[in-house]
């Protein structure tokens, strides 16, 4: 019976593992099965560098949502990177313990903060304030600003961790060949850290471009190019929540095929972050 | 641990007698029906359903959102019992559902109530929207760039609306897009010089509602034919209803169902 | 350009560091305190009491979107946690290091950092049309399972592995089998860190609205079955701000939201101090 038992329980858990892996594979092959059709009908070339999205018309091109997404990922990065790292380097490094012990829930609760809540004081609060520079409000801008909010805590986290597993060693021979404190971070942590710094840019950045409902909330939606950060724009994720809803036919599997191009992209960036993270732990090992 | 035990069941059987005795009164109807697709008919579908279940306490009706073009591809699907569309039936879904217009309704053109406009023909709000108008002082307002807000592609609102004002013309990229008629009534109440196309039944005081060609938009002009932008609201089943849906649709389409299309801002077809 | 002396870019640094770090609770403060303030004079027993009159009306209270949410965690997590734990005592316990694992390892990583819109996406396909089970609690609790899966694993896959090697070796030693080792020491020693992760995902469900957004259909009702349709929390923030315009209901949703996830994120914390000092305490007690 004992025997009966550990290896039927082998079993049970070996499906539970199946079904996981499976689940990869549902996700890929429903996305796939459903946007590679349209992918084809439309053309690969004229699905990604189309400008012109009116399913109505029978046009499917998916370029000013690729824009929009890129400009708002980017913006959110060039506010989030130097708060980020500096919020991890304080973390790590300056910090006395009580200031840390007052920082690391504050940037953990960022994280918990659902996306919703950032696109209702996003909607409420931000978009008026950058209406008086100029445009409707609902913008790049706004956008970036809001995904900041969201990144700020997976790119203080990580790099915090990564600067926290440079070994000690590293810290003393600089210190006591008589560089400053900042001279050591900046030529000897960072450096060091700089793998898992960069996977936790990545990974912002993957948050940044998979973010939809706070998105749709604050960027306008338009199917234009942004040509300032004070323009309207789409994202890709928005693109799908909006219209997924109200098509059919082609419209609808074109929708998937947005999903195919939106999931080529986080597994570029994860792919990236998952060797970018190994890479850092076995050099800390080293 | 007994004592407790004895509280739950004693709660858990006092609810099963509950449940009983609820059972036991009310109409002869039961059972549920779904409804999904158009958001300008889903306070409208709210309503009746509310009003249906009130005479039929044992009725559950699951009213829910989605756009017309998920109505119909629900009541296809089977997935839902009564699709909703806020427009007419394209010629190639026409043979795949039995359709009920429930009721009509006019589109406003609304705009922020700070809005010195009142009055556009349909060709002015035809060419705003298609982008050859892109400031206010062309017709009549301030020096203000107009910020046009539409609804998505495949809403039964923007279809009827392209249908009668756009008529083949496209209605422009820089627009901002919006998935309900909730949703683009906030950002018209929300953003200065915008402007955008409304279900009657969405209209209130938080937004502006603009004369189309000298008419204001009202339910007796719309009803009397002089409003020009009015479309009917759809029920449609996969096949002839039958039961409870039958007797839904019904109440619907009776004297009762009808004064509260009429109280809801929209047009009673009897 | 003339040099900045060591001393001087030292100080210049530490203010710019603590500006960062002041400026990152500066943020914090200003989303937290402005929800807070606009909407926890919202909140009373009515509020929590009554349920919405939904529809274009943003009147009423969430007691119906409470129901929901509650009944979508309990749904979600009933068929998550199981699931969840068996494929991570899988990798952690039997599965051989090769290259099959390891690439189940990187299928977990990215499968955790796909877009909650892409599972929505995958959901409305499969469970709401290709399973008629239309938009749903059910369609939309597998779609969270789906979503919530590699975090799961990961994160009871790292508690297992930080149980001691050396209590599987005694257990087996003393002739007991693999199951019983698993499942008499190395699942209780692991206990607070997958009580950790169920808690994790019970916040995620709270959060999660992109993949709700187009799978758990939105009605404000009170849900009859798994087959009945409604809306989260987030989702009725969503509802309620972009459809509605009712401004205030929303902050005070908000508001009870934020309070909600600053009460696990308590939680959590003090789970996994006490994992941490039950497993400094077992280190400790090596010979």
């Amino acid at each position: 019976m004992r025997r009966f038992i550990d290896r039927a329980s082998r079993y049970v858990v070996l499906l539970a593992a199946s079904i996981s892996f499976l689940i990869l594979f549902a996700i890929a092959f429903f996305i796939i099965a459903r946007g590679l059709p349209a992918i084809q009908e439309i053309g690969l070339v004229e699905f990604v560098t189309g400008t012109v999205w009116r399913p109505g018309q029978g046009q499917y091109g998916i370029l000013p949502m690729i824009v929009g997404s890129v400009a708002a990922t980017f913006g959110s990065l060039i506010l989030a990177i130097p708060m980020g790292l500096g919020c991890a380097i304080l973390l790590a490094e300056i910090a006395g313990r009580r200031a840390r012990r007052f920082l690391r829930p504050v940037v953990e609760l960022l994280v918990g903060i659902p996306s919703v809540v950032y696109g209702l004081v996003g909607m409420v609060l931000l978009v008026p304030l950058v209406r008086n520079l100029g445009g409707n409000g609902y913008s790049v801008l706004a956008a970036s600003i809001v995904l900041m909010a969201m990144i700020l805590p997976t790119i203080t986290s990580i790099s915090e961790d990564a600067i926290r597993a440079v070994p000690r060693a590293y810290r003393e021979a600089s210190l006591a060949m008589g560089a400053t404190q900042w001279q050591t971070i900046r030529h000897v942590l960072l450096p060091a850290a700089r793998s898992g710094i960069g996977a936790s840019i990545v990974l912002g950045m993957g948050r940044a471009v998979g973010e939809t409902m706070a998105m749709i909330m604050v960027i306008g939606n338009s199917i234009k190019f942004p040509t300032s950060p004070l323009d309207s724009a789409r994202t890709l994720t928005g693109n799908i929540a909006l219209e997924i809803n109200y098509a059919s036919g082609l419209h609808e599997d074109a929708l998937f095929a947005t999903g195919i191009i939106l999931l080529v992209f986080i597994i570029i960036l994860n792919t990236i972050s998952f060797f970018a993270l190994r890479r850092s732990r076995a050099q800390n090992i080293a | 641990m007994r004592k407790v035990f004895a509280k739950w069941s004693t709660g858990i059987l006092s609810l099963v007698a509950l449940a009983i005795a609820l059972t036991g009164c009310g109409g002869a109807l039961s059972g549920t029906i779904t409804e999904s697709g158009s958001t300008t008919v889903q306070p409208l579908a709210e309503k009746l359903a509310a009003a249906f279940t009130e005479e039929n306490p044992d009725v559950e009706i699951i009213v829910q959102g989605g756009g017309s073009g998920q109505g119909f591809k629900d009541a296809v699907d089977g997935i839902s019992d009564i699709g909703a569309l806020s427009r007419e039936l394209k010629t190639e879904e026409a043979g795949q559902v039995v359709k009920h217009v429930i009721a009509r309704d006019g589109i406003a053109i609304v705009v922020h109530p700070s809005t010195t406009v009142s009055n556009l023909t349909k060709e002015q709000v035809r060419d705003i929207f298609a982008g050859n108008i892109t400031n206010w002082n062309e017709v009549g307002g301030p020096n203000q760039e107009i910020v046009v807000i539409s609804r998505e592609e495949g809403s039964g609102t923007r279809g009827a609306f392209e249908e009668m004002v756009m008529e083949g013309d496209l209605i422009t990229t820089e627009a901002l897009f919006y998935n309900s008629n909730g949703a683009l009534k906030t950002a018209v109440a929300g953003a200065p010089y915008s402007i955008g196309f409304l279900s009657f039944g969405y209209l209130d005081s938080s937004v502006k509602a603009l004369s189309i060609n000298g008419t204001p938009a009202t339910v007796e002009n719309a009803k009397s034919g002089v409003y020009p932008i009015v479309r009917p609201l759809l029920f449609v089943t996969k096949s002839e209803p039958e039961g409870l849906v039958k007797e839904f649709i019904d109440f619907c389409l009776s004297e009762e169902g009808q004064a509260i299309v009429e109280e809801e801002g929209y047009l009673s077809v009897t | 350009m003339p040099r900045i002396s060591p001393k001087t870019s030292e100080r210049l640094a530490k203010i710019l560091l603590w500006g960062a770090g002041f400026l990152t609770v500066l943020i914090l403060a200003a989303i937290v305190i402005y929800v807070l303030v606009n909407g926890v004079s919202e909140i009373n027993w009515e509020f929590l009491t009554t349920p919405p009159i939904g529809g274009l009306s943003g009147e009423g209270g969430i007691s119906t979107i409470i129901v929901t949410t509650v009944y979508l965690i309990l749904i979600t997590i009933f068929i998550l946690t199981p699931v969840g734990i068996g494929a991570a005592i899988y990798l952690s316990e039997y599965a051989q290091d090769n290259i099959l694992t390891n690439f189940i390892r990187y299928a977990v990583e990215t499968l955790a950092g796909v877009p909650s819109i892409i599972y929505g996406l995958f959901g409305y396909a499969l469970f709401v049309s290709a399973l008629y089970l239309g938009h749903s609690l059910i369609a939309g609790a597998l779609t969270l399972v789906c979503l919530l899966l590699p975090t799961m694993i990961r994160t009871t896959e790292e508690a297992l592995r930080a149980v001691p090697q050396e209590y599987r070796e005694a257990s087996l030693a003393l002739g007991a089998t693999r199951w019983q080792t698993i499942w008499h020491v190395a699942l209780p020693a692991a206990l607070p860190g997958i009580a950790t992760a169920i808690i994790l995902s019970t916040g995620r469900v709270i959060e999660e609205t992109a993949c709700l957004y187009v799978t758990l259909g939105g009605s404000a009702a009170m849900p009859r079955s798994i087959l009945s349709g409604g809306r989260t929390l987030a989702l009725h923030v969503y509802y309620l701000a972009m459809d509605t315009m009712a401004f205030d209901k929303a902050m005070a949703t908000a508001a009870v939201l934020i309070i909600i996830i600053v009460i696990i994120n308590l939680f959590t914390n003090w789970l996994s101090q006490r994992f941490r000092s039950a497993y400094t305490a077992m280190e400790e007690g090596r010979p």
